[in-house]
């Protein structure tokens, strides 16, 4: 049966999580807000009300080409979630289905990977991309933030994997099915939703990712993390036109979470709500 | 051709025995019904058979062909599972025709073979529908659908009822009796309901630990019972098995009586017993009766009896129905 709630008890928890809601969202919009503001304004104090200028992205936009870093970023983003998920649903594949002694343990020392501050390998991993040539080269970034990721791919996965009745995979085996066959006209088809999200946010943390891709990137290869940075210049700060880069850099996932947010939401409370 | 011999199989998960030994031999075109309790490996022979499972000894052959380390597919046998397992994103169609494409099969034969058994199980008008649309008979038919359009040397039929209501489940039991006539390949069905298994085998391999106690007819099991084990076992209501003095009087360790070979009488007879409870279902009454000398003891009366709680009635055996079991539990 429904737990009865008062209304007021449910007006007192509205507010709350739009309060909670617009505290963590404030800083992007402060950002947006900003960046249509003229730099004298954007450094004269707290103001919410912007004139309304689009001066700092003609200048941004005149300043640096925006569509270069733009395709780097979904070149890297893209790229290196498909690599990661041919990777991780064999792997997520065989942990789920014939699970050895040491399964467990190998979760969990791939998750430990991530406990690990980058920092701690930079210089390593630089060495290794400057003697293989890989620095500012997309497929070197591109390889390097689909490692970062795997883990996480490898774990989400394996937890949708997990949902699948192993009496289905044995059906397809006694139809006829091989291995492949199996992966892609049954368990693929059947995880869907879980690798959808699985990409949608595979995505999202690669676009993010700032550590590795402002470190390993100049000019050919700078995604648009590298873009917003170059507005923290030496010269000075630029307010303005930093908010207005940063806007132009958030707005592609933005929107593309806005419109993907159900199966994003479906994905990550998978498996805790049933 | 669908003979399926097994000899000296053995099953181990680590160091848990689950079959310690077993050979059988099933002929072709039979109904061979594995019965028992649950945790008696019935459904783990099968398993072993449909080659879902690898045996730890032993070897399985099918039409003499020693088929012990070949996969499910290459044994060519077809299986519907206790969840139906069918493949919840595809079509009732596509579910069908799953096992003719991984087959290579042409998309003619394919569309025909499938209107074909759709047709047989009555699915002509839900191939468009999924899985999740279906009632859980209709389920059931698709699942079997999958199974038959193969062709298979035999079909292993794992608790395929058990999910469905008694009703339902009468009507599958014919479905699945009728299938086999028309068919005439070899059926092995696992259940732990010994109805299900006398109405439907021609042969009952009744299990229990990973042993076979018996095999048989089921009126051979129901009328020879080769033990204590295989007597309680089959038959419902359950055989009254009775130990001591009126045992020893027949010089055995157990003697066993069905609930129908016990004459009822209210005025005399060999035992004296008190009514607990009367059921009436119509077509007989089973009374649950206390004897002084035989214990708690069911009877399976006549419909009409007018006999209820707290009333005394006296029980006779029936001497040629009588089944004397030895010490060890096995039938003298």
């Amino acid at each position: 049966m429904a737990r009865a709630v008062s209304t007021r008890t449910k007006i007192g928890w509205t507010i709350a999580a739009w309060i909670v809601a617009l505290l963590i969202f404030f800083p992007i919009l402060y950002t947006i807000i900003t960046s249509f503001k003229t730099e004298p304004e954007a450094i004269s104090g707290f103001s919410l009300i912007p004139s309304g200028t689009l001066e700092s992205y003609w200048e941004v936009q005149s300043r640096y080409n925006y569509f270069q870093p733009f395709m780097n970023s979904v070149i890297i983003s893209v790229g290196s979630t498909v690599l990661a998920l041919l990777v991780g649903i064999p792997a997520a594949w065989s942990m789920a289905f014939s699970p050895g002694r040491f399964t467990k343990d190998i979760l969990m020392w791939m998750l430990s990977t991530k406990m690990m501050p980058a920092v701690a390998v930079l210089v390593p991993i630089y060495l290794l991309f400057r003697d293989w040539g890989l620095l500012d080269s997309r497929i070197g970034l591109t390889v390097m933030l689909m490692l970062i990721n795997l883990p996480i791919v490898v774990w989400m996965l394996y937890t949708y994997f997990r949902e699948i009745p192993g009496e289905i995979l044995e059906a397809a085996r006694m139809d006829g099915a091989t291995l492949w066959g199996e992966i892609v006209y049954v368990l693929t088809p059947m995880a869907v939703p879980g690798i959808a999200s699985t990409l949608l946010l595979n995505i999202i943390l690669a676009w993010n990712e700032s550590f590795w891709t402002i470190r390993l990137t100049t000019v050919n290869a700078a995604p648009l993390t590298a873009f917003i940075t170059s507005f923290s210049s030496p010269q000075g700060l630029f307010w303005a036109k930093l908010s207005a880069a940063s806007t132009l850099a958030i707005a592609p996932i933005l929107i593309m979470g806005w419109f993907s947010q159900r199966q994003l939401v479906r994905g990550l409370t998978f498996g805790a709500v049933k | 051709m669908g003979n399926i011999t097994l000899s000296n199989v053995s099953k181990a998960f680590g160091t848990t025995v689950i079959i310690p030994n077993i050979d059988l031999a099933i002929e072709d075109g039979e109904f061979v019904v594995f019965v028992g309790p649950s945790g008696c490996g019935k459904s783990t022979l099968l398993r072993l058979i449909a080659g879902l499972e690898d045996v730890s000894g032993g070897t399985i052959s099918i039409d003499g062909r020693d088929v012990t380390n070949e996969a499910p597919a290459r044994r060519k046998l077809a299986m519907v599972f206790q969840s139906y397992a069918l493949y919840p994103h595809m079509t009732v169609a596509k579910n069908i025709a799953f096992p003719l494409k991984m087959a290579g099969e042409s998309k003619e034969v394919i569309d025909k073979k499938v209107a074909d058994a759709a047709r047989v199980l009555n699915l002509s008008n839900y191939l468009e529908r999924r899985p999740g649309q279906l009632s859980g008979g209709q389920r059931q038919r698709v699942a079997i659908g999958r199974a038959i359009v193969r062709q298979p040397t035999a079909f292993l039929f794992d608790e395929p009822l058990s999910n469905l209501d008694a009703a339902l489940r009468g009507t599958m039991r014919l479905e699945i009796s009728e299938l086999h006539q028309q068919l005439k390949t070899t059926m092995i069905y696992v259940t732990h309901d010994q109805i299900e298994a006398m109405t439907m085998a021609d042969k009952i391999v009744v299990l229990n630990a990973g042993n076979i106690e018996q095999v048989g007819s089921p009126m051979e099991l129901y009328l020879k019972p080769a033990n204590l084990f295989v007597a309680g076992f089959i038959g419902s209501p359950t055989m009254n098995l009775i130990k001591g003095e009126p045992a020893a009087k027949l010089g055995a360790a157990t003697v066993g009586i069905r609930p129908e070979h016990l004459k009822l009488s209210t005025s005399e007879g060999e035992w004296k017993a008190k009514v607990n409870v009367a059921e009436h279902l119509g077509s007989d009454t089973i009374l649950h009766v206390q004897s002084e000398i035989a214990g708690a003891m069911t009877v399976r009366a006549d419909g009409g009896a007018d006999i209820h709680h707290g009333n005394t009635v006296y029980l006779t055996p029936d001497p040629s129905r009588l089944h004397r079991f030895d010490k060890d539990g096995k039938a003298l």
